[in-house]
């Protein structure tokens, strides 16, 4: 047998999901091994800790629209550095990878880019799992140890959309990472969107209601635009929350939507993650940059 | 096993590669010898199909262009500039490599004995010498065991002994199925590895020939410069001008022009002379 015969007797698929369980679980050894990943868990799980010790003694107490302080406390912070969390450990990510060569060393291998990037995104996706799972872990046992513990059905719910919004950001992040040329690029376009998804939208929008007197219908669709806004929305609503509390918008969704709106959000942050992660899959395969 | 026709590459609106076709037959090393911006590396990501590109390329007559990754499982490569993971060992270097490949651990220890890694098989890629990772590069190329080895600048990072080391390895991958493309800078060390010579200049094919010919063709001069006492430098200048060579005076001695085959000539001639040779190095 030749040696071209020998190496293609086990000639690759163009698609193999074991190429991808490989390439995610380096990229979690990675994440692992990363600073600024665990500087994000470490801030995370101390501040949502913090918020935990804090509120609980208030818990028992309504306010923001009807669901606990310390749930309405940690949305707030979830909104926040998620977002950042996901955004820049994505954006980094491919972008460092070329930085360093070991995006060649990759790629030299039988292996796909679209291959290389969904099994990054998968192992980024678990990071992101570990991370959030850490924080609102770490919210739990500060609430146990309270002897006032928040429901854990409620935190479990929040984990999950906070994980689901972190998908989305990390399919944005590895979109800017497929597009630009430097690990620092990436980095400063990632803590743009950002802002633009967190601070920059909120303020549009007021500002565009104030100028444009929006119809409540339209001001609902900017809003639901966002994917953060929607995991706002979604939260609001998993935790039995009165969608009041998000102003004309909320109400406008209660009248208009009814109990269908969670599913609405969920859409929104499920079709976000389907679109960014495939802009992504396009913009890497079609690059020439290695 | 390899054969390139048309191959054009542009960057934005730069060529890097213009029309170049050539083939390589099994058991054939070849060099893509050129300049810095010749488009040496451009081609092998080329034959990679790690970038896209005008015209055919076929390896294992298998069209790069629609299954690169497909080519890629014949191909062993080590880049010019070796991007490893800095915190991984060796060995779990190695091991990545192999489970990308989905080939058997077992072959990890005997590509570690080939390159002679044993000893460092336990320390973090980041705490390994520049020929040591050169050494690291060429494992996991040989890790497939493939009928096709890209190698960019393979010696261009290290010093004398390892260089010897790393071309002495080289040559003993010759063999009657495995086609060896090798790009460098060097002619010298392109005479010892292959068979044939393509010379690149801005992306185009100037010459095709083998190894011995290239200086010849190229009109190729290195310059040896000799250290003298200074009271017998102008003497030395005068004694090799008037036997033939292109010298000219410069600090501590004189710059002579030979050909690359040709060095000791110059040095023979100064012998003859009795000038005193303190010392001696050949530029390029």
């Amino acid at each position: 047998m030749t040696a071209v015969a020998n190496s293609l007797h086990a000639a690759p698929r163009a698609f193999e999901l074991r190429l991808l369980s490989v390439i995610a679980r380096k990229v979690i050894r990675e994440a692992s091994r990363d600073r600024w990943f665990w500087l994000y868990c470490a801030g995370f799980t101390a501040l949502a800790g913090a918020i935990t010790i804090t509120a609980v003694p208030d818990h028992n107490l309504i306010g923001s629209g009807g669901f606990g302080r310390t749930a309405a406390s940690l949305v707030a912070l979830v909104q926040l550095v998620v977002p950042l969390m996901a955004l820049t450990l994505g954006a980094r990510y491919l972008a460092g990878e070329r930085d360093s060569g070991t995006l060649v060393f990759l790629l030299c291998h039988p292996v796909s880019r679209t291959e290389v990037l969904l099994g990054t995104y998968v192992g980024l996706a678990g990071s992101m799992f570990a991370a959030v799972a850490t924080g609102f872990g770490a919210a739990g046992l500060f609430s146990a140890l309270r002897s006032a513990p928040t429901d854990p059905v409620l935190l479990v719910r929040l984990a999950a959309l906070s994980w689901l919004l972190s998908l989305a950001m990390l399919g944005l992040g590895l979109l800017i990472s497929s597009t630009v040329r430097s690990a620092s690029t990436a980095l400063g376009t990632a803590l743009f969107v950002w802002l633009a998804v967190v601070f920059l939208g909120d303020l549009g929008i007021m500002g565009t209601v104030v100028a444009t007197r929006l119809p409540v219908g339209a001001l609902f669709a900017t809003v639901m635009v966002n994917p953060v806004e929607a995991f706002r929305l979604a939260s609001v609503v998993a935790l039995d929350g009165s969608l009041d509390a998000l102003g004309p918008a909320g109400t406008y969704a209660v009248d208009r939507f009814g109990d269908g709106i969670a599913d609405i959000a969920l859409g929104v942050m499920a079709t976000w993650t389907i679109a960014a992660v495939g802009a992504a899959v396009l913009a890497f395969r079609r690059g020439d940059q290695t | 096993m390899i054969r390139v026709d048309g191959l054009t590459k542009a960057y934005r609106s730069k060529v890097v590669v213009d029309d170049l076709s050539f083939s390589v037959e099994g058991g054939e090393a070849v060099a893509l010898w050129g300049p810095n911006g010749a488009g040496k590396t451009t081609v092998i990501r080329c034959l990679l199909g790690l970038v896209r590109y005008e015209g055919l390329i076929e390896v294992g007559g298998m069209d790069v262009g629609t299954h690169s990754k497909l080519t890629r499982g014949l191909i062993g490569y080590v880049p010019q500039e070796l991007g490893f993971y800095a915190d991984l060992t060796v060995a779990e270097t190695l091991a990545l490599s192999s489970e990308l490949r989905g080939l058997a651990r077992s072959r990890i220890g005997e590509v570690i004995e080939a390159v002679s890694l044993g000893a460092e098989a336990g320390k973090r890629v980041g705490e390994l010498s520049g020929g040591m990772r050169q050494r690291l590069g060429m494992a996991v190329a040989l890790l497939p065991d493939p009928p096709v080895l890209l190698l960019d600048e393979p010696t261009s990072s290290l010093d004398v002994t390892a260089r010897r080391r790393m071309v002495s390895l080289l040559d003993s991958l010759r063999g009657p199925e495995r086609v060896l493309v090798i790009t460098s800078h060097r002619v010298e060390e392109v005479g010892m590895l292959v068979d044939r010579v393509l010379a690149l200049d801005a992306g185009r094919l100037v010459h095709e020939c083998p190894p011995g010919e290239l200086t010849g063709r190229l009109n190729l001069e290195s310059w040896l410069h000799v250290v003298l006492p200074s009271s017998q430098t102008a003497g030395a200048l005068a004694h090799l001008t008037a036997a033939g060579f292109n010298a000219q005076e410069n600090g501590h001695g004189v710059l002579v022009g030979v050909s690359p085959e040709d060095k000791v000539s110059a040095l023979g001639c100064l012998r003859e002379g009795n000038f005193e040779i303190m010392d001696f190095e050949v530029w390029r």
